[in-house]
């Protein structure tokens, strides 16, 4: 195979310009929107590093560190040979950032010259203060380009550097970022710990990390990032490689250091934390459900916090003596049954007549269905018996005997959840590998020809819609039991979306995926009510979920942790190519005929082959 | 007796008659050919058979019990069985759980089973994937092997046309439908599949209907062939006798040609 030459650049300023300004505009405009927004002044009240560095100019210097990166970087074909990168990539990146620095520049301008806080409510003083360095609109501007330039010297030179001190320097911002971020919780679990004194040490005493424990600790991690070069990967590579036995052995090792954590890890964590976890928590029991409706059946449910409604209002009947109807007072064990009889009933009345629709149609249905049952709720018809807006309050936790569980003990919260999940994750794993689960694999690929091979979809799918309806009750049951209150409030179509973007990004039909997404999701940047370990982020919250959403669907579409049969279906060609590349029959066939794993389009009728 | 009878079938798509008055009838262990003219019919006559298409007049009997308006799901599981003209098969399932899946009707454990793994839950899936390789194996060692737990999409078009065949013949049907079976592939393949489509009554018992373009194999493989023409059965008898009848010379060449062709 010969190699071919990529067109070489004959000296640095040799750019294409029409990209870089492109690259430069796009930069300008992010660092604008960002102020605008209000994020810069907002988290500014955050400190990174003591006196230093907010987490206000973090937003604002990311934005040309990873346009610089972007814009710097080339695309690398295969049977090309590369050009090696080096100071033509660092003027690309110089001059989008100086771009970028100059669009800044002329919002502060703009900020000085005119008042447009009506329709822009962040166009504030204290956004032009925060700009400038309260040194005046000179020195700002100034600074800002030139800051910008640099920091998209910086992001391209990351192309730059080898491989090695690319990976430190990636973990130590990283790790120094998140260390000062997440303080609250590293000082909540090092509380646990007993180790008081050393987030002391780390951290100054009105927030971030002192100038001293930043460069110690930035050392520490360049120590830890040059031991483990390579280790990491060289033990998941092994893993991957593992097989029969020796991967059984391991995974059953991994599962149980991973089972150990759950149980032992809470007992060490402070209320915040278990808090947290316990959020964490229901919206993974949430997120199981709906993977199995939306990823394993394909049924597109944007209705499902309706289900979610029922298991908790169900127990808010069954067991608050406030009830206004009928208060029987059952035991929360025992109200379980009747979230599970209630779950399967509401299941199969929303989903008999939505059933039958495909895709956008059945979407849109099961939509309404949401919004529905939450009126319904909300009704003054059913007042009387739910008790419309006011809810249903006091509702008393879980008495086990030798311990209740309720909202004010959130680490016992967090263990009755634990025990709703790993039910929810043996009923996922258990009926992906069976006939039922085949079924729904069919119904998703191709929903009349499962039905032509025997298979009787409206009742597949209905279990898997009554299936996931049982495991959201479980989850309403939780939540009402840990809040003690039930309103109508609580079930809004946010969380339906949420949830499904849960499952998207995390991985779609993937249950260690499904996990991923709502410890990203859930617990770093927090549900539609719970804070997550990012509070700043709390306003920011649904933007960058939406950002994040866009960003997966571009570059990702499988997701974080993807299922290997979706990142196999979303990268047909590659993975076609692959196996083509490879070389895929080792010697078993010997007809001229066979052409398997060649890229044959799918599908096709006509005949490829003569 | 016949196991599969069709009376008066008729079915109109506004205003189209896409079959008119067609009579059909095939017996246990024959193979039959459908042939006719691009749009003669011929695949709505099978998609009406299996339940995807409602015929406008007429009945269809199978083992003498009508099997009008029922599901396509409940047709496959009294025993008719279909391949697709333009295969579709699941693509992103491997080639195994293609044909596991395809014994659904013939199985029946649910969620109780699956989730507290019991004793017939294994038996059946065990069953299940025994009886799915058995099938494979059939086709030779094109379909087994490493090969089981690859994605069907990476199949070529003959081996997909094969696996939609293992396909259809695991949910243990009586009556096989097979839609250009050869269809795309090249001669020394249709050689092969032609020998298979025999074996597949010898050995597995298969009453077979087959739609087909390829002449050589109408005339290798089928007891009867039945001509459709514009919705109306023109002929119907052994190979020879429909080869040489000039309606259908002229159904396929528009105009009468030398009688020795």
């Amino acid at each position: 195979m010969s190699t071919l030459t990529a067109p070489m650049p004959s000296s640095a300023l040799d750019q294409d310009w029409k990209k870089v300004l492109r690259w430069g505009l796009i930069c300008g405009g992010a660092l604008i929107a960002l102020c605008l927004v209000g994020m810069p002044v907002e988290l500014d009240r955050r400190e990174i590093i003591e006196r230093y560095l907010s987490l206000g100019y973090v937003s604002v210097v990311l934005v040309p560190i990873a346009i610089g990166w972007v814009s710097a970087s080339q695309v690398v074909l295969e049977g090309f040979e590369s050009r090696k990168q080096g100071l033509f990539d660092l003027v690309t990146g110089l001059v989008v950032g100086v771009i970028g620095g100059g669009l800044l520049s002329l919002l502060m301008v703009a900020l000085d010259s005119w008042n447009l806080r009506d329709p822009l409510v962040n166009w504030s003083p204290k956004l032009f203060r925060f700009l400038t360095y309260e040194n005046g609109m000179g020195f700002g501007a100034g600074a800002w380009i030139v800051t910008c330039g640099v920091l998209g010297l910086a992001g391209a030179s990351l192309h730059v550097m080898p491989r090695a001190v690319r990976r430190i320097v990636g973990i130590v911002t990283l790790g120094l970022l998140s260390l000062s971020v997440l303080e609250e919780a590293v000082s909540d679990v090092s509380e646990g710990f007993g180790l008081e004194w050393l987030t002391d040490l780390i951290y100054a005493k009105k927030g971030g990390l002192t100038l001293t424990s930043t460069i110690v600790v930035g050392a520490v991690m360049v120590v830890i990032a040059a031991l483990t070069n390579g280790r990491v990967k060289a033990v998941t590579n092994r893993y991957r490689d593992m097989e029969g036995v020796e991967r059984q052995k391991a995974s059953i090792i991994l599962f149980a250091v991973v089972a150990v954590l759950c149980i032992v890890l809470p007992m060490f964590l402070g209320k915040i934390m278990n808090e947290l976890l316990a959020n964490v928590g229901l919206f993974l029991l949430l997120a199981l459900g709906l993977n199995i409706v939306v990823g394993l059946a394909g049924l597109l449910d944007l209705g499902y916090v309706a289900f979610f409604a029922v298991g908790g209002y169900t127990t808010a009947v069954l067991t608050s003596p406030n009830s206004p109807w009928f208060a029987p007072e059952l035991h929360f064990g025992f109200s379980l049954i009747f979230v599970v009889i209630f779950a399967i009933i509401v299941g199969l009345v929303i989903g008999a007549p939505v059933i039958r629709m495909r895709g956008d149609y059945l979407a849109i249905v099961t939509l309404g269905f949401g919004e529905i049952i939450r009126l319904l709720f909300m009704s003054d018809w059913l007042g009387p018996y739910f008790g419309g807006a006011q809810g249903i309050t006091n509702v008393p936790g879980v008495d086990l005997g030798f311990a209740t569980v309720k909202g004010t003990d959130p680490r016992s919260v967090f263990y009755l959840v634990l025990f709703f999940c790993v039910i929810a994750i043996y009923v996922s794993w258990r009926l992906q590998a069976s006939r039922l689960g085949r079924a729904w694999m069919a119904i998703r690929e191709d929903e009349q020809v499962a039905e032509a091979m025997g298979i009787n979809t409206v009742s597949a799918k209905l279990m898997a819609f009554v299936v996931g309806a049982v495991l959201a009750a479980f989850s309403g049951a939780v939540l009402v039991a840990k809040v003690g209150s039930v309103f109508p409030t609580s079930f809004m179509i946010l969380i339906s979306i949420i949830i499904l973007v849960v499952v998207i990004v995390g991985g779609m039909g993937n249950i260690a995926g499904v996990m991923v997404g709502s410890f990203v999701l859930i617990g770093v940047l927090g549900g539609p009510k719970q804070p997550g370990l990012l509070q700043e982020f709390q306003n920011f919250k649904l933007l960058i979920y939406g950002m994040l959403l866009v960003f997966m669907m571009l570059k990702r579409p499988e997701g974080l942790v993807p299922s290997a049969r979706r990142s196999r279906e979303l990268h047909q060609d590659e993975f076609l190519q692959d196996a083509w590349l490879k070389g895929d029959k080792p010697g078993i066939d010997d007809d001229a005929d066979d052409e398997d794993a060649a890229p044959v389009p799918v599908g096709d009728g006509g005949g490829e082959e003569e | 007796m016949s196991l599969l009878e069709i009376r008066d079938l008729k079915i109109t798509f506004g205003g189209l008659d896409a079959l008119s008055g067609l009579n059909f009838h095939i017996n246990e262990g024959e193979i039959v050919s459908v042939i006719g003219p691009n749009g003669a019919g011929k695949t709505t006559f099978f998609n009406t058979i299996s339940g995807l298409v409602a015929p406008t007049e007429g009945d269809i009997l199978f083992e003498d019990e009508s099997i009008l308006g029922l599901d396509p799901s409940t047709v496959t599981s009294l025993g008719i069985a279909r391949t697709f003209q333009n295969v579709r098969l699941f693509p992103n399932m491997t080639i195994l759980e293609n044909v596991m899946v395809a014994q659904h009707c013939r199985t029946s454990q649910l969620i109780y089973g699956a989730l507290l793994q019991t004793k017939a839950f294994k038996k059946e899936e065990r069953e299940i994937r025994e009886r799915a390789i058995e099938v494979l194996e059939f086709f030779g060692h094109r379909l087994v092997g490493y090969r089981m737990d690859q994605p069907a999409f990476v199949l070529s078009y003959a081996n997909r046309r094969r696996l939609e065949i293992a396909r259809a013949m695991a949910t243990q049907p009586r009556l096989l439908l097979l839609d250009e079976p050869v269809a795309g592939m090249n001669p020394i393949e249709t050689a092969e599949l032609t020998a298979l489509i025999g074996r597949l009554r010898t050995e597995w018992g298969f009453t077979i209907i087959m739609i087909e373009h390829d002449m050589k194999v109408v005339r290798d493989v089928s007891d009867r062939v039945v001509v459709l023409d514009h919705g109306v059965p023109i002929a119907q008898g052994s190979y020879d006798e429909v080869s040489t009848n000039p309606d259908v010379i002229e159904a396929y060449l528009g105009r009468p040609v030398e009688a020795n062709r």
